[in-house]
């Protein structure tokens, strides 16, 4: 078979498929789709970790896929394969129109061809050449666990990284055409310490986006040092003693409780299930004067940021909470298709076999005027939770999360550590108690799984005070 | 391709490139599944996916190792050379063998098969479920969360050494959660999941009337007042607490320092007498059960505690030859292999003379608290402490009559609570990740607001 015919029955990254996809989408309207998306995926991952003085792991991965969404009316179907060959695509397609039994294809939509394509690649084809190697990361990561290893208390030392490099076609009925390349690095560290019957944790994770440099300029010493004293602080501490008090939230990831309590509430996916308390509350206060809160996908460099979402659309820096007051929510284009409020530029998935839906970027709360010691010297009975672990939200909207390392406040003052405690309330509830932000805001990255699997994103926040909250203790 | 000319492909290849010592797993599936929403069908989903693992060995017998969705023949080329050059970082403090079990014979039927019943067949069930259970109660106003799915899968191992294993097996899922609301009450929420070989397999009936009590158990609560309460687990909250500290049990979690267990715990007692705790990966109930791990070692029913004493630990090939066993048939294929727990089914050991067994959750007449599910398992244990902090779903019950608690967290140390357990009830439930009792434990904190 010529070269040219392969190239023109199958897609191929770093060339024009235009031709291709425009037949695609054009079998789909035929067939009486009233929308046609086309996402196609091409990935290069790698992740190596490290156990105490050696490399234990290196697993490098490939693939590609397409995910296939029809709309009908407020329905639809997506089908994901890994074939992308013409053949393979209009099968797909083909199963979507079944799947939505749509029979009727004299009401035809108008396609009017794909508009010009929106390359968001140009500058990142290098990046692939610019990542550090195994042997580099390897290198840097065994620095790092030989960074933890300062005294005998440590008992487990570990440093992991991973490199995600996906390149995306995007391609829709509504003539959207856009490609990009996404990298994203990730280095995480976890200690644990014990002495006798006492154990401790300690673990810390940076990452970014778009950056191939990023992971040489990082810098393990000062990693290892707060992962290493956050274990010790920890190591004899006692449990905390249940109860409700006034709690101080660091900055950087304590943000994950405003992402995970209310953020997840902002998304149109809730309002489609009618699971949030905020649907009808745009424009009315639901949160303390204090609080403005905002969901963008630009600074650079910032682990949930995009050049464009999965769905084609740029995105927009959008401010959920305007001084207490909700503003907009989180949209993507079913949302919009089925709640009405306009896209945001938050259409995302884990890749190619979700269809993608409304999904937070970099989300944080804005900084306010005090300071960390203004916070803490505003209470007389509390807790510091100065590392959060994870947490988990329940279909009522009760949230509740794990505090990995905690003191108490006395008389304003930061006195012993403490552990096993866990946060607990609902947004609605805490959103109007948070009543003083700092003036440090920073943004830390994480994980976030839902609806359209696993995403990249950032949470922020300066440190703030809630004024009281359930504390799960002993 | 199929699974054999995937094998045929990867040896012609690795010949070619002139690799000797490889292994490799894989998984092809085809998934359907549907949402509805007030009666219209909302998301329907079909996805057609291959997953390949190679792992090859290289001249110092070191392990490398490449994951793809790409099988196409420069797919597989690509995955061996990728797997080839990885093996220069191969571990060479804990080398890695073919599983010495993985040609053993093992006994695979085909009766856990069934056929598609298709997307609209789907659509259908689900929509006359959401109906059904909307309609079982009028507080109940929606079913947010909700889907029913199909999925037929071909899972396989094989290695240069010529063994060669094979399954295909299809599974269905249905769960309803439900959500109630009340004038002037927060809104309440609770569901089911039923899991068979195929959608009709699944008793979609007993799930909407699951999913329908336990919704409505739950309308009616309080919150409760922050002590130290009698407790009965539900064989569903458990099983949870068991899965989430199963490193106690796993020979890799010790290597690693992560686990409460060492090499030398073995005949430890970790609770009462009365206790025994299996991992049965085979057991007749398990729909998720596979007849061989991620190395091809067959899957058996191995005895994790026994008259609570911790019995054996569960191995791959690795982790076994350093601690002079045989695997276990747990390990999961990776670059470093890992080892997790399949099925696991809790039993009352025949002694017991020291359990309260008056204490059973249908008539018990004293104060207890009843945990129906524990939530936020990955943020709630610290399982490399023994520490655990969690919130749940469940009712107080005081002076013969229950009410549902509003908002808490139970919190305590899995040592402590094996070793507090009061009573293992009699009769064993089936949940979707194994088998167990109602186990009473006493002394535990919880966290209300009250």
């Amino acid at each position: 078979m010529l070269s040219s015919q392969i190239k023109s029955n199958e897609i191929v990254f770093g060339i024009c498929n235009k031709d291709l996809l425009e037949e695609i989408i054009f079998y789909g309207i035929g067939l009486g789709a009233d929308f046609v998306e086309i996402f196609i995926e091409n990935t290069d991952n790698s992740s190596v970790l490290a156990e105490e003085d050696f490399i234990t792991s290196v697993s490098p991965s490939f693939g590609r896929g397409a995910g296939i969404r029809i709309f009908k009316d407020k329905k639809d179907g997506f089908v994901s394969t890994n074939d992308l060959t013409k053949h393979g695509l209009m099968r797909s397609v083909s199963q979507a129109i079944e799947m939505l039994d749509i029979t009727d294809n004299k009401k035809r939509k108008v396609f009017n061809g794909l508009d010009k394509h929106r390359d968001y690649c140009l500058s990142k084809k290098t990046w692939i050449n610019e990542v550090p190697s195994i042997h580099e990361i390897g290198e840097k990561l065994l620095l790092s666990t030989k960074s933890l290893k300062k005294n005998n208390k440590i008992i487990t030392r570990k440093g992991s990284y991973s490199r995600n490099l996906q390149e995306v076609i995007i391609a829709s009925s509504d003539g959207t055409y856009a490609s990009d390349i996404r990298l994203h690095q990730t280095v995480g560290l976890n200690v644990i310490a014990s002495d006798a019957q006492y154990r401790s944790n300690g673990s810390r994770r940076f990452g970014s986006s778009g950056m191939p440099n990023e992971f040489r300029l990082w810098d393990h010493e000062k990693a290892a040092n707060d992962v290493f004293e956050s274990s010790m602080n920890m190591l004899y501490a006692d449990y905390v003693d249940a109860g409700q008090m006034p709690v101080v939230l660091a900055n950087k990831f304590g943000g994950v409780i405003f992402h995970e309590a209310c953020g997840h509430l902002l998304e149109t996916t809730q309002i489609e299930r009618g699971t949030t308390p905020f649907e009808n509350k745009l424009n009315e206060k639901i949160a303390h004067e204090s609080v403005t809160a905002i969901d963008e996908g630009i600074s650079e460099g910032s682990f949930g940021s995009l050049s464009v979402d999965d769905e084609g659309m740029e995105p927009e820096k959008s401010v959920l909470i305007k001084d207490g007051i909700l503003k907009k929510f989180i949209s993507d284009r079913a949302g919009e298709l089925r709640t009405g409020h306009k896209r945001t530029g938050s259409g995302r998935r884990q890749n190619y076999s979700f269809a993608a839906a409304s999904r937070m970027r970099n989300t944080y709360i804005a900084k306010g005027e005090h300071s960390k010691e203004d916070l803490i010297n505003s209470i007389s009975d509390g807790l510091y939770c100065k590392s959060m672990g994870g947490g988990s939200v329940g279909a009522t909207g009760q949230f509740n999360f794990a505090v990995e390392e905690g003191y108490l406040i006395k008389n304003g003052k930061l006195t012993s550590p403490v552990k096993g405690a866990t946060l607990i309330g609902e947004a609605k509830e805490v959103m109007p108690k948070i009543s003083m932000c700092g003036s440090d805001l920073e943004l830390a990255p994480g994980f976030c799984g839902s609806i359209s699997g696993s995403v990249n994103v950032t949470v922020g926040q300066p440190h703030i005070k809630v004024d009281s909250i359930t504390v799960g203790g002993r | 391709m199929n699974s054999r000319e995937v094998t045929t492909q990867i040896s012609k290849a690795a010949d070619f490139l002139n690799l000797k010592k490889w292994d490799y797993g894989a998984s092809f599936s085809n998934d359907y599944s549907v949402q509805v929403d007030k009666g219209e069908a909302k998301q329907l989903k079909a996805s057609q996916k291959q997953i390949l693992t190679i792992r090859v060995w290289n001249e110092s017998n070191l392990v490398g190792i490449t994951t793809t969705s790409d099988i196409s023949e420069s797919g597989i080329k690509k995955a061996l050379n990728q797997a080839n050059i990885a093996s220069d970082f191969g571990n060479k403090n804990e080398r890695t063998e073919f599983s010495p079990l993985a040609k053993d014979p093992i006994e695979i039927t085909d009766e856990k098969k069934r056929k598609p019943v298709g997307i609209k067949k789907l659509i259908t069930l689900l929509r006359d479920a959401e109906v059904k259970l909307l309609e079982s109660h009028e507080s109940i106003k929606s079913v947010p969360y909700n889907g029913l799915s199909e999925s037929f899968f071909e899972r396989v191992y094989a290695n240069s050494d010529g063994a060669f294993r094979s399954y295909t097996k299809s599974q269905a899922a249905l769960y309803l959660y439900a959500r109630a609301e009340e004038e002037n009450k927060k809104p309440r929420s609770s569901g089911s999941v039923k899991l068979g070989y195929g959608v009709e397999d699944i008793d979609i009936e007993s799930c909407i009337k699951d999913a329908s009590n336990k919704t409505i158990s739950h309308l009616n609560y309080s919150s409760i007042k922050t002590d130290k309460y009698l407790i009965c687990f539900s064989p569903e909250s458990f099983l949870t607490i068991i899965n989430a500290f199963s490193s106690m049990f796993n020979a890799r979690s010790i290597l690693d320092g992560v686990s409460l267990s060492n090499k030398n715990s073995i005949g430890e007692k970790l609770s009462t007498e009365a206790l025994n705790i299996y991992d049965d990966g085979l057991h007749e109930k398990n729909i998720s059960s596979s007849p061989f791990d991620g190395e091809g070692t067959p899957t058996k029913r191995l005895c994790l505690i026994n008259k609570g004493r911790l019995e054996n630990f569960i191995h791959s090939e690795s982790t076994a030859r350093i601690f002079k066993t045989t695997p276990t048939g747990h390990a999961g294929l990776g670059s470093k292999v890992s080892v997790s727990p399949d099925w696991i089914v809790v039993e009352k050991s025949e002694d017991n003379p020291d359990l309260k067994t008056s204490l059973k959750h249908s008539n018990y007449e004293g104060e207890f608290v009843y945990i129906e599910e524990l939530n936020a398992i990955h943020a709630g244990v610290r399982a490399s402490q023994g520490s655990f902090s969690l919130p749940f779903d469940g009712w107080l019950y005081k002076n013969g009559k229950k009410i549902s608690i509003e908002s808490a967290t139970v919190a305590g140390d899995i040592k402590y609570l094996l070793k507090n357990i009061v009573n293992i009830e009699s009769s064993q439930e089936v949940t979707t990740s194994g088998i167990s009792p109602h186990i009473w434990v006493d002394e535990l904190s919880i966290t209300g607001d009250a």
